[in-house]
């Protein structure tokens, strides 16, 4: 592999398995490559949280072993990606972002990291994120931020940061994701990548860390929309091992990526585009919604009228459910535990106290109010009743479109430390993504343009349910719009 | 829910004993401004009359609706992960058990 930059195209999965198979590469010299790529970059980025070589490198060396017998290739033959920290693989760290994990040694692999590795990619390492994927900016990390590959003293989203920084910065050519309201989507607009929302139970969360579980989701990012749609193919799936996976059976994401938009009905909702969006997000959306109807769209206004309830909505139902799922961490079965506490209830509140951040203490607290006795009506059930209605909306307007136009985040990426004193307005940074994961529908973000000051800006695609390859076919025609 | 702030100091204590959590007293001070700015926000959901609305935990029924209805698997034991890999992640263990402080004294 060649070295590239964030501003070059880099090497698509299609580049290196016709490499691979023509004999004009190794799969061990590109994972040599990347290992070389993460040591030159990564101490300005901070994507990685830890890589495996010996382990990378024996993948890529399987992959060699094909090639010279004449064996045919699996689908992802020796493709470098990296996995989130909240996916577990067998026998290596997953921290979560967390020190109440440090240490912890996983017992066993997550569905989607062994379906990847059994089509043939080659697993570098373990990518940073915010604490327990609760983040928008990758600043609540215990193990520090991860920096913006396109401007270092800029954010780079979140939750997910280090998965969509580290393919900006050619460290991984595909990545792992999880989004629980926007931490595949938002990082991947501000990282200028692709970033994929599967629908609801499309993709095994088996070996995720949950955060909120009606919520939380597993996708790819990648540098461009084809690869997307491979790595996706090869993620989906039922799985037994996640109850909440669909049995429904999987579609050739690329067979219609080629297929242009002439006839497509997109929709264009007027909330998306009010106050708080930034005027140069605004205006590279909206020449790319300009481009798609010269391309032969039918862009058609719509309305989704519960869209400003989406955040406070989301904070409680995310934050109810969080405070069940972190229950388990308690210093007993894995992870850390806090020394010298004479009883099992100091033991508890010492461990969660050292080893929690401050913004996993303030959901916790939360999620734990709003479902306590005289709460839970005015609180948790009134969230559920409106993400019935958030859910409701999106159904009736997918009966007179095939996907939906918006902004992926209302700015460009912010700088680091603009926003961690003020919870709330770091949770309006969500405010076009929390929606579609309330509504369970599948989404993307695709780059559409950049800032005068040369930061990517993400074109949000959502779509029905199971619609995935609707979403990418139209992010396929932004993208070859673009260039 | 009210529009103000709505938690006391009294109560953050209360929520943190419940959330197995032990607060500082500067954390305190601090979640005490955050859960009251945050929960500001959530009171705008007041805005919305839900009465005649069913409350939705999760998103399975819109969309199972027309598809495959939600099957439990096959009651057939399978094998679980080895004992001896998931005791190694324990802080404190004999081989066989957890090992925690003592709870009941006698």
């Amino acid at each position: 592999m060649t070295v590239e930059t964030a501003e070059k195209k880099p090497l698509s999965i299609g580049d290196i398995r016709n490499s691979i198979e023509s004999g004009e590469r190794k799969a061990s010299a590109i994972a040599e490559a990347s290992f070389e790529k993460i040591e030159a970059r990564d101490p300005q980025i901070h994507a990685y949280l830890s890589t495996n070589r010996e382990r990378a490198l024996e993948q890529a060396s399987r992959i060699d072993d094909l090639v010279a017998k004449g064996k045919p290739l699996p689908v992802l033959a020796g493709v470098p990606v990296g996995i989130k920290d909240v996916l577990t693989i067998e026998g290596l760290r997953a921290t979560a972002g967390s020190k109440i994990l440090e240490g912890y040694r996983a017992p066993y692999t997550a569905t989607a990291v062994q379906k990847l590795e059994a089509a043939g990619a080659v697993v570098l390492g373990k990518l940073n994120c915010d604490e327990f994927a609760m983040g928008s900016s990758n600043e609540n990390s215990a193990y520090g931020p991860v920096h913006n590959p396109h401007a270092l003293d800029r954010v780079p989203g979140g939750s997910s940061g280090g998965s969509a920084a580290a393919v900006a910065a050619g460290m991984a050519v595909a990545t792992l994701g999880t989004d629980t309201g926007g931490s595949i989507r938002q990082p991947a607009s501000f990282c200028g990548v692709v970033g994929v929302l599967p629908t609801y139970g499309r993709v095994s969360r088996y070996g995720l860390i949950a955060f909120a579980s009606s919520l939380d989701r597993v996708g790819p990012f990648t540098a461009n929309v084809r690869d997307a749609a491979t790595v996706l193919g090869v993620i989906a799936g039922h799985d037994p091992q996640d109850a909440t996976s669909s049995p429904l059976p999987i579609t050739d994401y690329t067979a219609e990526l080629d297929k242009g938009v002439a006839g497509l009905r997109l929709g264009v909702p007027s909330e998306y585009f009010a106050e708080g969006l930034d005027p140069e997000v605004r205006a590279a959306v909206e020449r790319s919604i300009d481009q798609l109807r010269a391309a032969g769209a039918s862009i058609q206004p719509i309305s989704l009228p519960h869209t400003r309830y989406a955040v406070p909505t989301y904070y409680v139902v995310a934050t109810a459910e969080a405070s069940a799922n972190l229950a388990r961490f308690d210093g007993v079965r894995y992870g850390f535990r806090a020394k010298d506490a004479g009883t099992l209830s100091a033991m508890y509140r010492r461990s969660r106290d050292l080893g929690f951040g401050a913004e996993v203490k303030r959901r916790i607290m939360l999620g734990t109010y709003v479902l306590s006795a005289g709460y839970y009506d005015a609180y948790y059930k009134k969230a559920q009743q409106v993400r019935r209605l958030l859910a409701e909306d999106f159904l009736k307007v997918f009966t007179e479109v095939d996907a939906i136009l918006t902004p992926t985040a209302p700015t460009p990426a912010f700088k680091l430390g603009e926003k961690v004193d003020d919870p709330v307005s770091m949770y309006l940074a969500d405010i076009y993504t929390v929606t579609a994961s309330l509504a369970g529908i599948c989404g993307l973000s695709v780059p559409c343009g950049k800032s005068s000051e040369g930061l990517p800006i993400g074109l949000q695609i959502l779509g029905k349910y199971f619609d995935e390859a609707m979403i990418l076919r139209v992010a396929q025609t932004v993208e070859a719009l673009q260039s | 829910m009210s529009e103000s702030g709505t938690v006391s100091v009294d109560e953050v204590r209360r929520v943190a004993e419940l959330a197995s959590l032990e607060l500082t007293v500067e954390e305190e001070t601090r979640m005490l401004r955050d859960l009251n700015a945050i929960l500001g926000h959530v009171a705008q959901l007041n805005e919305l009359n839900t009465s005649a609305v069913l409350p939705m935990a999760q998103v399975s029924e819109l969309i199972d609706n027309s598809q495959t209805p939600t099957v439990l698997r096959a009651d057939e034991t399978r094998p679980s992960l080895d004992h001896e890999v998931v005791m190694a992640c324990a802080p404190e263990t004999d081989g066989t058990f957890f090992k925690v402080p003592k709870v009941i004294e006698r």
